[in-house]
């Protein structure tokens, strides 16, 4: 129900955005078209009264879903960045006549409603020539007139609805990316329609009984058939004529090639046939067959639009703009491009981070949802990696820039995926290779048939041998590989699974042997304090607590545990620390000396044998007074919650799963045990384990290695596919053929389900398309299929194909 | 059956116009966006702003 419906004195929900009101404190509320409306915060008040007092209220009523709660909308002060020339050279095209265009993508639509709320919006600016919205992109493209409209007030109409924009970078290639595919469209209809209009004057010749139509009818539906079908080949065939020329030239025959013969010869017999006035026409089977073929291929090209997407979004999500912070004085606003590292960026909340660095504050919040599929928001401590493209979802805090431009893990990622994109696969390759023996094989067998059948039936000759190039047109055979392929592409980058090599689907299909190295890949790669034994009268946090003043801003992983899980504790000036190098650290806290490191270097202050406790895999740091022992903290690299479920699924899969680390053997074999895995080895080094790898791989095993991606640079090297699983920002210098965003174990089975499932899907496409072939050959070849059939029977084939590659999701 | 005559021509001038409205159609985007012109219609314009 909505809210907007129900007088209610005591709204539950906000009138925008549909979350809860607080249910204590003041609730912002506005009188809107003589009603009082609730709010859960004045983000959402403010742009519902910008909605209503530009007479834009309907929206309300249009809505499908609620609205998104609007972020910090703060970002108005950044928007004159937007006016710059040199910002403007890059989303503005002038039209000409004074006239400006500029495409911005536009996030935080729920509904079609909000399209048409923000088109309103842009379209009351003075100045806009006219403002299109399209909700399916995501896009708007805006005109004004230059001087009397600034490209800011554009951005600024549609944050007043709650929604974020930001430029479109039109290059040239998607500018011809949009006039290819408005040509592809264009070619199908007109296919279509001509299609269905020859189709009109060739049933009645089927139907009719004999002499119902007069020579003079029959000669009149053979020109009128020719006029249609004319401009269908001319036009919508043109493109496989032209690629058919290219394959005849450079002696590759292809998949144009016995389709463009077939098509011409049809044409020119009937258009000899309709100029004789006797004889049979095939203008049916021409027409169908290029409505079929253009419609295909048209699919195809969505298809894979679809997956380029994905691509522009990752090149959107970096911001345009980034307040610098000069060493002294305030933050000022500059271009993202203009960042050099070694620069420092203020990130306020529910800003996107724009560009990669480390966190110069104590702590931060970021949501790296866009980059990795998790929405829940991850927590990062000083000296941490912050990735650019995440978000801010907690307080502003300071980044200092290390890398920019195309060093960054976002474009390192784009990169990947444009490769994988564009990379031919060992086996795409290889159906291209059998194609082209296959269209000789089918020239030869019609140029057999023609030969045969022009000495047995001469009137029958032609189209026989026309329905022989049609019919075994090997369209399916050629898709058989790159549809699956795409699709599969498509399904493991929406679960943040990047393939960065073409072949790497394929061989991870193959895969009966799974690596895993321990460190950062079945465990979190981060120390944590695991347990407090308190020794002596205080409590655990207390321990905690003293722990961490002596071990304040301490940079060694141990100590920063410590100081993760301790209760905030404030910095002690008389504290006098001095660090004691692979032994610990002493302060002196309220006037006594405390020690906190290994066993031997705490026993030195208390003179006393440390207590007996539990032997344990994990590191251990000892606190300590001089009037004795306090407290002992457990600190290792916690398991991944999912490790588990994640090995289970891969057991379950029928693969081996084995675990490598350069660990104490000790704590690894604790490690695989946990994880139900059998193979464990501890204490090894790089060489060690690229030799087991090896040995794996002697014995007949594929194996897939997955590690962190850096570390394991020879190992990964050696598997037969490798899988880097990073702390996100370590991804731009990983060495993997596929690389888990989501940092999530379970996705390796999930990718390894679907590379099977990619690999069946294509060993079903080819059977099938061999089998459709050995089958309607001899049909053909005996005259038992006509140019029609053939033309359906061919394009079914194919469809089907695309079907099956479609189930992978 | 005459008729045939006329209309089998009439048919093609009409595939003809047909065709123009397509191809005008695509040029103007309206494939572009299948879903936000549907609900433009609904909405009440009649606010003069």
């Amino acid at each position: 129900m909505q809210p907007a419906l129900r007088p209610s004195p005591k709204p539950e929900n906000c009138f925008h955005c549909g979350q809860r009101v607080p249910a204590t404190g003041a609730v912002p509320q506005a009188r809107l078209d003589g009603r009082v409306r609730y709010f859960c915060c004045a983000g959402c008040e403010a742009v519902s009264r910008f909605i209503h007092s530009a007479g834009l209220g309907d929206f309300y009523r249009l809505r499908a879903t609620n609205s998104g709660r609007p972020d910090d909308t703060s970002g108005r002060d950044s928007l004159a960045l937007y006016d710059e020339p040199a910002m403007q050279s890059r989303f503005v095209r002038p039209l000409g006549g004074g006239v400006l265009e500029a495409e911005l993508v536009v996030e935080g639509m729920t509904c079609a409603a909000c399209a048409w709320l923000i088109e309103r919006a842009i379209g009351q600016v003075p100045g806009i020539e006219s403002a299109h919205v399209n909700f399916s992109t995501g896009r708007a493209r805006v005109r004004w007139r230059d001087g009397a409209a600034r490209a800011s007030q554009v951005f600024s109409a549609v944050l007043d609805c709650g929604c974020k924009a930001w430029p479109f970078e039109t290059g040239r290639m998607e500018f011809v990316q949009e006039s290819e595919r408005k040509a592809a469209l264009r070619r199908f209809l007109v296919a279509a329609l001509g299609m269905m209009q020859v189709m009109m004057y060739a049933v009645p010749t089927y139907i009719a009984g004999e002499g119902e139509i007069t020579p003079d009818l029959a000669s009149l539906m053979r020109w009128a058939g020719l006029v249609l079908t004319t401009p269908v080949l001319a036009y919508s065939a043109a493109p496989y004529f032209r690629n058919a020329w290219i394959e005849l030239r450079s002696w590759r025959p292809g998949v144009d090639l016995p389709m463009c013969i077939g098509l011409g010869a049809a044409f020119t017999a009937s258009v000899a046939s309709t100029l004789a006035g006797s004889g049979a026409v095939y203008f049916d089977s021409v027409t169908m067959f290029v409505f079929l073929v253009s419609g295909a291929r048209y699919l195809e090209r969505r298809g894979l639009e679809r997956a380029g997407r994905s691509l522009q979004r990752l090149a959107a999500l970096a911001p345009a703009h980034a307040r610098r912070l000069p060493e002294s004085g305030e933050s000022e606003l500059v271009a993202a491009v203009e960042l050099k590292p070694g620069e420092r960026v203020l990130v306020r909340a529910g800003e996107t981070v724009p560009a990669d660095g480390v966190l110069a504050s104590p702590e931060a919040t970021v949501s790296e949802a866009l980059l990795t599929g998790e929405s829940r928001p991850v927590s990062r401590i000083t000296g941490e990696r912050v990735v650019g493209g995440s978000i801010n979802t907690g307080d502003a805090f300071i980044v200092r820039v290390t890398d920019v431009g195309a060093d960054t893990v976002l474009s390192a990622l784009r990169r990947m995926m444009e490769s994988a994109l564009d990379g031919r696969a060992p086996s795409v390759e290889l159906a291209r290779g059998i194609s082209v023996y296959f269209v000789l094989v089918i020239l030869a067998f019609a140029a057999g048939a023609a030969i045969f059948w022009s000495q047995a039936d001469p009137s029958r000759a032609l189209w026989i041998a026309v329905s022989v190039l049609i019919v075994t047109c090997p369209c399916a055979l050629s898709l058989a590989t790159p549809a699956a392929m795409a699709s599969a592409l498509g399904a493991l980058s929406r679960r943040g699974i990047v393939i960065a090599r073409a072949g790497a689907i394929e061989a991870l299909a193959g895969v009966t042997d799974f690596v895993l190295d321990k460190t950062g890949t079945v465990t979190q790669g981060r120390m944590r304090v695991q347990g407090v034994i308190e020794l002596g009268s205080l409590g655990a946090s207390e321990c905690l607590a003293l722990a961490a003043q002596v071990a304040w801003e301490s940079p060694h992983p141990i100590d920063r545990a410590i100081i993760a899980a301790a209760p905030e504790v404030r910095s002690d000036p008389e504290a006098r620390r001095s660090r004691h190098a692979g032994l610990g650290i002493e302060a002196l806290v309220g006037g006594r000396r405390v020690r906190l490191g290994s066993a031997e270097f705490c026993r030195e202050l208390v003179r006393s044998e440390k207590p007996s406790i539990a032997e344990s895999a994990t590191s251990t740091a000892w606190l300590v007074d001089s009037r004795g022992w306090i407290a002992a903290m457990r600190i290792g690299d916690p398991m991944r919650a999912e490790a588990q479920d994640a090995v289970r699924e891969l057991q379950e899969r029928g693969v081996k799963v084995h675990l490598l680390s350069g660990d104490d053997p000790q704590l690894v074999t604790q490690v695989a045990r946990e994880l139900g895995i059998a193979e464990a080895h501890g204490a090894a080094t790089p060489d060690r384990k690229q030799a087991y790898v090896q040995s794996l791989q002697a014995l007949g095993a594929r194996v897939a290695m997955v590690g962190d991606g850096i570390n394991d640079a020879p190992v990964l090297a050696q598997a037969d596919v490798s899988i880097a699983m990073g702390e996100g920002a370590d991804l731009a210098k990983a060495r993997a053929d596929v690389v888990l965003v989501s940092e999530d174990l379970r996705s390796i089975a999930q990718a390894f389900g679907l590379a099977r499932l990619a690999r069946s899907v294509i060993r079903e496409n080819l059977a099938w398309a061999f089998a459709y072939n050995a089958l309607v050959l001899p049909l053909a070849l005996t005259g038992n299929v006509s140019p029609l059939a053939a033309a359906i029977a061919m394009s079914a084939s194919s469809l089907v194909v695309v079907a099956n590659a479609l189930r992978i999701r | 059956m005459d008729i045939l005559f006329l209309l089998i021509p009439l048919s093609l001038v009409l595939a003809f116009a047909i065709g123009w409205a397509v191809w005008f159609a695509v040029g103007d985007g309206q494939f572009d966006d299948l879903e936000g012109p549907a609900l433009s219609v609904i909405a009440d314009d009649d606010d003069p702003r």
